[in-house]
């Protein structure tokens, strides 16, 4: 069958009544699913609804408890993903799976050697690369080692890897997750040319908007069950969000129009700040925000907001500049100074700052007041009980579920692992919280939460620092909204006197000349 | 549950050890249950035997407390040989340059073991914490330093040589002595100490704030320094602490069996830590266990010996099997997960 025939919307995969049971949870019960040459089918759901099992159970990666695969109409049994790439079935998971000192070139033969002596054909692989590069406009060199590229980049190679394996299917699991915003495009342009040349895609995420943009039709799937399968031409956006998590979600969220006092609550001034490598990341940056503020700092990833948010909380040196909290000023201060003097910060990175995951979520529930009555008996002691009796009570306020407190806070899902770490921090009654990235990753009823817990500190009164790459979040919560571009702030506005082209412009370092 | 499963895969390992230890020995030409017979006697048969399974099991209880609070931390100490050693010297310096009253002469002394193992804790706690240098490598080097210091400080020649021709220092006063538990053997109330400090490490571990903060530096730097931990305070903290177990390892060891400071009476306890540390899985308690295990180990290792039925190299073979098969129970994790992947397979077939 050749890339023409198959582009006439043939059957590329049926499942048929896939269960997978693990021990003690069904993450699929039941799902069937059709997938068409020539189609991008998304599968939607909120995280754990059992997405990326069931694409792990057609790449062989799990076998399913019960249920029939078809590849073409044949039933198959997938026992291990050797046997998928055989099949012509390709995965590019969420984290990639390369060898990041390998160059472009023999990551795609790790494993899938096809030379018959001992040596490679290198020259033979790099043409290979080059045409298909050329074909689905992945541009990427087959020679770079791969750790030196970008998140895109590997991305690509990933891809690459995968069309070189002949694949035909291809599972993309949650592919826009690590992109930068400007890259989707050009991803969503070689998911169109894959397309055309007639390949069925799996496009894992749960993200509406993306779903709606690419996808052809798309399975929602709810706790484990399918909950159905609708074309996009005829779906919007509340409507998937109905399906994935069964009840009606309310988008425009409820700002109230609590009025700042015009208290200056963070102030900070001229800060400069080096990345890890001692290159100037930020450079000169002057912000305020006030009483009952949310002020927005929208960019692309890797403009030096990481270090922003380090340097203001205390976690990174500041080469130059001051902040202030309440007045006070507190360049330096430790970051257990700038909790105790008010400012708490929701960390971007979950896994390496906000929890530590081997402890449980009782132990993480304490991080950062461990040393403070009665979690702490003075030095010596700790109280298990009054440590325990607190995490209960915040889980319950703050509605994480998680089997019980001593459960170790890696067995989370993602969005509750950020209940665990937004609930800890906003118990501190702070004045100021800096929140960075907080809806990463999560779900619409994550996202919902997350947002309605900052709306709540910022009626109480906390000014909010709010740094996202999610401009629509940034839209849809900020008062004021300001632009880093290369380590410098450019340009202030308000959400609804600019539109987002504007901003997307300025992130891009567009039209620094007019603001 | 977890315990009764950790120990099973111990007790397998154990077994795989000494399986691969007897087709060994028997290739080796030597006899396997004569080997066997011995190395069980030699650590159990009679409670002077089992005596000095605990003896040996006592020094290797502190190293192996050493190696693990280090390892909570994130870090490794592979000197705790050092530090026993210089802890054991200056304790005994201790014991025989102070007059002072029984039981406080006792305790300055082992004080003093503690206190300048701890100082062989803190260099490379300083250097890693303030300048970055690889704690495995300082560690080691100054394990050698404090080895061939105290070496040459005993030796003919050297300024606290107190043998004839031994390399030792003089007897320590009577006042200094740490009593024997057990008349007719050499095992000392070392071991209860030991026995307390392995409590009280597992009570630092998880009932203190700083605890706690060691705990998590060693989970992920970066989210203690976020919670608020200084870390570099931390690592210094566990460096000076992982010091202050093996110096008082080495001090219990000199003034309850020695009683004067001995360029051989270690045969490698500070290594043997290290396996200890990790069999323990880096928890007080299990290093108790494991203590026991390599106690009885060298003890059967020692009467193997005696019986002459096999040479020494073969014994320590053995004891090498065992700790590597104990050490590696990743293995048997992964046998169990493959076998419940199969199950799970079985059930789809059906």
């Amino acid at each position: 069958m050749n890339e023409r025939e198959r582009s006439v919307r043939g059957e590329a995969v049926r499942m048929e009544g896939i269960v997978k049971r693990f021990p003690g949870v069904t993450a699929n019960a039941g799902i069937d699913l059709s997938l068409n040459y020539g189609e991008v089918h998304g599968l939607l759901g909120e995280n754990g609804a059992g997405k990326t099992v069931l694409m792990s159970v057609l790449y062989g990666l799990y076998r399913p408890s019960e249920g029939q695969i078809y590849l073409e109409g044949n039933p198959v049994s997938i026992d291990s993903p050797a046997v998928a790439i055989r099949a012509g079935i390709g995965m590019v998971h969420q984290h990639f799976m390369l060898v990041p000192r390998l160059t472009v070139a023999d990551n795609m033969v790790v494993g899938w050697e096809t030379s018959r002596g001992p040596f490679l054909d290198r020259k033979r692989i790099r043409k290979r690369i080059k045409e298909l590069s050329e074909q689905y406009g992945l541009e990427v060199d087959p020679d770079s080692a791969v750790e030196e590229l970008s998140v895109g980049e590997q991305q690509r190679v990933e891809i690459l890897k995968a069309l070189y394996r002949g694949a035909e299917v291809l599972i993309l699991d949650e592919p826009t997750a690590t992109l930068p915003e400007q890259e989707v495009e050009a991803f969503f342009t070689t998911i169109r040319a894959m397309r055309d040349e007639g390949k069925a895609m799996v496009f894992i995420t749960h993200k509406l908007r993306e779903a709606l943009t690419i996808c052809d039709r798309v399975t929602v799937l709810r706790k484990g069950e399918k909950v159905g399968t609708v074309p996009t031409t005829d779906a919007t956006e509340a409507q998937l969000a109905e399906m994935m998590v069964g009840r009606e979600v309310v988008f425009e969220v409820q700002r109230d129009r609590v009025a700042s006092e015009g208290r200056p609550l963070l102030q900070v001034e001229g800060l400069s700040a080096v990345d890890d490598r001692n290159v100037p990341a930020v450079e000169g940056v002057d912000l305020t925000v006030h009483d009952h503020e949310i002020l927005g700092v929208a960019g692309v990833q890797g403009n030096g907001q990481t270090e922003l948010v380090e340097a203001i909380c205390g976690l990174r040196s500041a080469v130059q500049g001051h902040v202030m909290l309440n007045g006070e000023a507190v360049t330096g201060s430790s970051p257990r100074k700038m909790a105790e003097a008010g400012l708490v910060h929701i960390p971007e990175d979950r896994h390496r700052r906000g929890l530590v995951l081997n402890f449980s979520v009782a132990e993480n529930a304490i991080l950062g007041r461990q040393y403070e009555a009665p979690f702490a008996i003075g030095h010596v002691g700790q109280s298990k009980r009054a440590i325990a009796g607190y995490a209960r009570e915040l889980v319950e306020r703050f509605s994480v579920v998680v089997p019980g407190v001593r459960t170790p806070a890696r067995a989370l899902s993602g969005g509750n692992q950020q209940r665990v770490i937004l609930a800890r921090e906003l118990d501190r009654k702070p004045k100021v919280i800096v929140a960075a990235q907080p809806t990463r990753g999560l779900d619409v009823a994550g996202i919902e939460f997350v947002w309605e817990q900052l709306l709540a500190m910022r009626r109480e009164g906390a000014g909010i620092l709010l740094v996202s790459m999610d401009l629509d979040e940034l839209m849809t919560l900020a008062d004021r909204l300001v632009v880093m571009y290369q380590g410098k702030l450019v340009g202030e506005h308000r959400p609804g006197e600019t539109d987002k082209q504007q901003i997307g412009l300025l992130m891009l370092g567009g039209a620094v000349e007019t603001s | 549950m977890r315990l009764l499963r950790e120990l099973g895969i111990i007790g397998l390992s154990v077994s795989l050890g000494l399986g691969v230890g007897a087709i060994i020995t028997a290739a080796t030409g030597h006899s396997v249950p004569a080997v066997f017979r011995e190395l069980a006697l030699g650590a159990f048969s009679d409670v002077y035997r089992f005596a000095n399974t605990l003896m040996r099991a006592t020094p290797i209880l502190f190293t192996s407390l050493s190696f693990l609070i280090a390892f909570r931390a994130g870090l490794f100490n592979i000197g705790a040989e050092g530090q026993l050693f210089i802890g054991g010297f200056f304790a005994a310096w201790a014991g025989f340059t102070f007059s002072l009253p029984p039981v406080l002469h006792l305790v300055v002394c082992l004080l003093f073991g503690a206190a300048v193992g701890g100082l062989w804790g803190f260099i490379p706690g300083w250097l890693r914490a303030r300048r970055g240098a690889n704690e495995f490598v300082t560690t080691m080097m100054l394990s050698y330093v404090a080895i061939l210091l105290t070496q040459w400080f005993v030796s003919p020649g050297g300024p606290f040589h107190g043998g004839r021709m031994a390399a030792r220092t003089v007897r320590i006063e009577s006042t200094a002595e740490l009593p024997r538990l057990l008349a007719g053997t050499q095992l000392s109330w070392g071991l209860l100490i030991a026995f307390i400090v392995a409590l009280l490490v597992w009570y630092f571990l998880f009932r203190t704030p700083r605890g706690y903060e060691l705990r998590a530096v060693g989970q992920r730097e970066t989210a203690a320094e976020y919670g608020g931990v200084n870390v570099a305070r931390t690592q210094i903290l566990a460096m000076v602490l992982a010091g202050v177990l093996a110096g008082l390892g080495g001090a219990a060891e000199i003034l309850g069996i020695h009683r004067g400071f001995t360029v051989g009476f270690s045969p490698g306890y500070g290594w043997d830590g290290i396996a200890g540390g990790l069999i323990a899985r880096a928890h007080p308690i299990g290093a108790v266990f494991a203590a026991l295990l390599m106690g009885a180990l060298r003890a059967g290792g020692a009467g193997v010996d005696r019986a002459g039925v096999a040479p020494r190299d073969l014994v320590e073979v053995l004891q090498g099997l065992v700790i590597l098969f104990v050490v590696a129970p990743e293995l048997f994790r992964l046998v169990g997960r493959w076998r419940l992947r199969r199950r799970a397979h079985g059930r789809a077939q059906s």
